[in-house]
């Protein structure tokens, strides 16, 4: 046997073993396979235009998209409250999916719990499992609060969540005045962007309806559905403070997704307070770091008397630049010259690197915000996107990406794709090819299927460690979304002069 | 939002819901009211009165059509008929297959995001048969009607299904803000009927707030696709509709958390109507000739 315990092989070279390729060979008798050569004649052809234009007629199969449901943006967003539970009425498995899709982006415990709908509860409701759910939850992990959502079975049969928890608090198991905010969150309608915005607009809900607001200088933050929301809050806060702003940001998971290993575990590290999520009632504006993730929740701020500020996950030099000049003049506060010295660095930055970047093709895909923010930005560079896949893309985005593209001459040849999933993009990589792909993990079997690098940046990225802990938004964050971009085109460019003359020290 | 009121029309399948509770929404069409009528039934049958249609085209046909419930615009799913009256139909699946409670949820959350209840003065939830799952209880929630009006008549079978309604009701109301209107009473001609629907009320710590007789003029109506109101306005049961829709205009806020009755206290009542004979214990199970 390969595998033996004074040398012990992990999955990655015991199945490269002789005795597993033999077994995996003979396997194939039993499996009705059909020759290697006609695998490959298949193969080439759905790289085809013929099979591209078939693809593209494709209704009632969706195969590979980039989005998540509802519910996992509804645990992301409660999970950046302080000492907050989030809690799925429904099943069990739909959380471990949620949990283990965060320990896998993270590197980090996701705290969060179901109550354990099963087939009993589907035909008498979940009232019950409402009820002994609350109380548990609340006695063994002792949360400041509980947030609400739902997966599909319990949205199928129709429970309703506000009476569910009212009735829990009418039987005692959890006291009164405990905050238990709750969205609806079908997870067959939308995406986990929506259901970040309906969990956010639900939290907000519960602390701001019929509350007097007093309009103060400050500033509310909303990040969005951000997996990068470490790095990236981590830099918001920096720069707010270099202003001088009084800000909010509202759920900020930060800490939750980076705790320290200090031999202590830390259920609810850090996230927005309660009281400072009642008090951003209060606040002059909410400025949403990527609109389209908190829409229904930006409509609810503005209800309030708030202004609204929308931007779309802000990277580049132009796309911060709005940012801090709209958080200068809704508060006053001017920007500090060290952030123009950030600001001019990176300028210098993208200047050295601009020929590089310059004209070369691109396909990329993500979140409706993600694909506006990472599109600014290589057409701020002179590079050319082609293909843009937005899975989970809502109306009006195909509209502001085009005015976007045609705004610049960088975006002519780009083309749009709403709706689409990773298969439609492979016969876009296979049938146009172009030099970068830009995606999350799931971009990896394109990368290697179609032959076409891919640059990691979006959600959920697994295959790779620690990328959350860096910004990419702000100037510093820009600086590091170049970097991973420029590390990628070398390692391509060096690839491709291997043995050559061209296989140069300095770039 | 604060003047919008909305209310729901229960009832045991084919006692007359519908017609019931278009009429009566004519009758306030007539009052001036700007009225919202959301049916919540896959048949689809609660605004043919006041659209003189067959039947209209559903939002979640027409989603189905679309692709996606967000494919559509209100001015898809939304017609409007006799005195203005703004009608959507929910639709649903084919019997025996889907869900169409979950239709019920997808369609009332549509139109709330969509805005179609503003600048309305009135949304009325027609409902079929039961409270049967979570789905048809989607209009009694919290934020969507305050009160319930439950169709019924003297029949046994219109009553049980009146008292299953109330503990649907109960259910909700105990949490939220959902009561119950009171009891409108379809005439079936039954011994005793309006004493016992009367009865049945107070049980239910509500009241009968009508007593609909039975008149042909509705069938009439109903045959040309109309509302007695349209048809006939000068008619005897016009006046009963106006009625009816005067006492559900003044009986906002006056709804009750219902006290629903076991089905032993509900025959117990029939009883005492001598609706039902006292059960003699030795004929149960005997067949004809064992007689």
């Amino acid at each position: 046997m390969p595998q033996n315990a004074a040398s012990v092989l992990d999955h990655n070279r015991l199945f490269k073993e002789p005795e597993y390729q033999s077994l995996m060979e003979g396997k194939k008798v039993f499996e009705d396979a059909v020759p290697d050569a006609k695998v490959k004649e298949v193969e080439d052809w759905t790289k085809s235009w013929e099979y591209r234009e078939i693809n593209f007629k494709r209704e009632a199969l969706t195969i590979n998209p980039a989005k998540a449901c509802q519910p996992l943006g509804a645990v992301l967003a409660a999970a950046g409250f302080e000492g907050t539970l989030p809690y799925v009425h429904g099943s069990q498995g739909c959380v471990a999916y949620f949990r283990s899709h965060f320990n896998r982006h993270f590197k980090e415990p996701s705290s969060c719990v179901s109550d354990s709908m099963t087939e009993d509860a589907a035909v008498f409701g979940g009232l019950n499992n409402m009820v002994d759910g609350l109380s548990n939850a609340h006695a063994l992990y002792k949360p400041k609060m509980i947030a609400v959502s739902t997966t599909c079975m319990a949205e199928v049969i129709g429970d309703d969540l506000d009476s569910f928890i009212k009735t829990a608090k009418q039987k005692g198991v959890i006291p009164e005045e405990f905050d238990v905010p709750f969205a609806h969150t079908p997870s067959f309608v939308g995406s986990h962007v929506t259901g970040y915005d309906n969990m956010m607009k639900g939290i907000l809900t519960h602390f701001w309806t019929g509350k007097e607001r007093k309009a103060n200088n400050s500033v509310n933050i909303l990040g969005g559905f951000d997996g990068y929301c470490v790095g990236n809050n981590r830099e918001l806060k920096r720069m707010l403070g270099l202003m001088g702003v009084d800000y909010t940001i509202l759920s900020d998971a930060s800490d939750v997704f980076d705790t320290p290993t200090n031999g202590e575990f830390n259920m609810y590290a850090g996230g927005t307070t309660i009281e400072a999520t009642k008090a951003a009632l209060n606040a002059k504006a909410t400025i949403a770091m990527q609109s389209i993730s908190v829409a229904k929740t930006l409509e609810f701020a503005a209800t309030t008397g708030q202004e609204v500020v929308e931007l779309n996950c802000p990277i580049g030099v132009t796309a911060t630049d709005a940012f801090l000049m709209e958080v200068s003049r809704i508060t006053g506060k001017p920007i500090p010259a060290e952030l123009e010295l950030e600001r001019g660095r990176l300028v210098d930055a993208m200047a050295d690197s601009q020929a590089y970047l310059h004209g070369k093709k691109f396909a990329l895909f993500g979140d409706p915000d993600m694909a506006m923010g990472l599109t600014a930005f290589l057409l701020e560079m002179g590079a050319e996107p082609v293909h843009i896949v937005c899975s989970n893309a809502p109306k009006g985005w195909e509209d502001k990406m085009q005015k976007m593209l045609d705004a610049s001459p960088f975006g002519k040849e780009a083309k749009l794709y709403p709706g689409k999933d990773l298969w439609h993009m492979r016969s876009l990589l296979a049938t146009e090819p172009v030099e970068f792909l830009i995606g999350s993990s799931n971009g990896k079997v394109l990368e290697r299927d179609c032959n076409v690098p891919l640059i990691r940046i979006g959600f959920p990225i697994f295959d790779r460690h620690h990328h959350h802990r860096f910004p990419i938004w702000g100037y510093q964050g820009s600086l590091n979304v170049l970097v991973k971009v420029l590390d990628k085109i070398f390692d391509a460019l060096d690839d491709g002069s291997r043995n050559d003359v061209d296989f140069d020290m300095v770039r | 939002m604060s003047g919008l009121r909305q209310i729901a029309f229960y009832g045991k399948g084919g006692i007359g819901k519908s017609t019931t509770s278009q009429n009566t929404l004519a009758a306030l069409a007539e009052m001036g009211q700007k009225i919202l009528i959301v049916g919540c039934d896959p048949k689809a049958d609660s605004t043919r009165l006041i659209l003189h249609a067959k039947a209209q085209d559903t939002v979640l046909s027409l989603a189905a059509e679309a692709g996606s419930v967000e494919d559509l615009e209100l001015e898809d799913v939304l017609r409007v008929g006799y005195r203005d009256i703004r009608c959507v139909e929910s639709g649903g699946p084919e019997p025996g297959v889907g869900c169409a409670g979950r239709g019920v949820i997808t369609a009332i959350n549509f139109l709330e995001e969509n805005g179609a209840y503003d600048g309305v003065d009135y949304v009325s939830y027609d409902v079929l048969g039961d409270v049967v799952c979570g789905g048809f209880a989607m209009p009694i929630r919290e934020n969507k009607a305050q009160e319930i009006y439950i169709v019924m008549s003297g029949e046994m079978m219109a009553m049980y299904a009146a008292n299953n309604i109330s503990k649907g009701i109960l259910k909700y109301a105990n949490a939220g803000g959902v009561r119950l209107g009171g009891l409108i009473c379809n005439e079936r001609q039954t011994d005793k009927e309006w004493e016992l629907a009367d009865a049945l009320a107070t049980r239910l710590g509500t009241k009968l707030i009508h007593f609909v007789p039975r008149d042909n003029t509705v069938q009439h109506a109903e045959l040309r696709r109309m509302t007695v109101l349209e048809y006939d306005p000068a008619s005897k049961q016009a006046e009963e509709y106006r009625q009816l829709a005067g006492k559900i205009h003044a009986n906002a806020g006056n709804g009750t958390i219902p006290t629903p009755i076991t089905m032993e206290e509900l025959e117990d009542l029939l009883l005492e109507f001598g609706i039902m004979q006292k059960e003699d214990e030795s004929i149960i199970g005997k067949a004809a000739s064992a007689a």
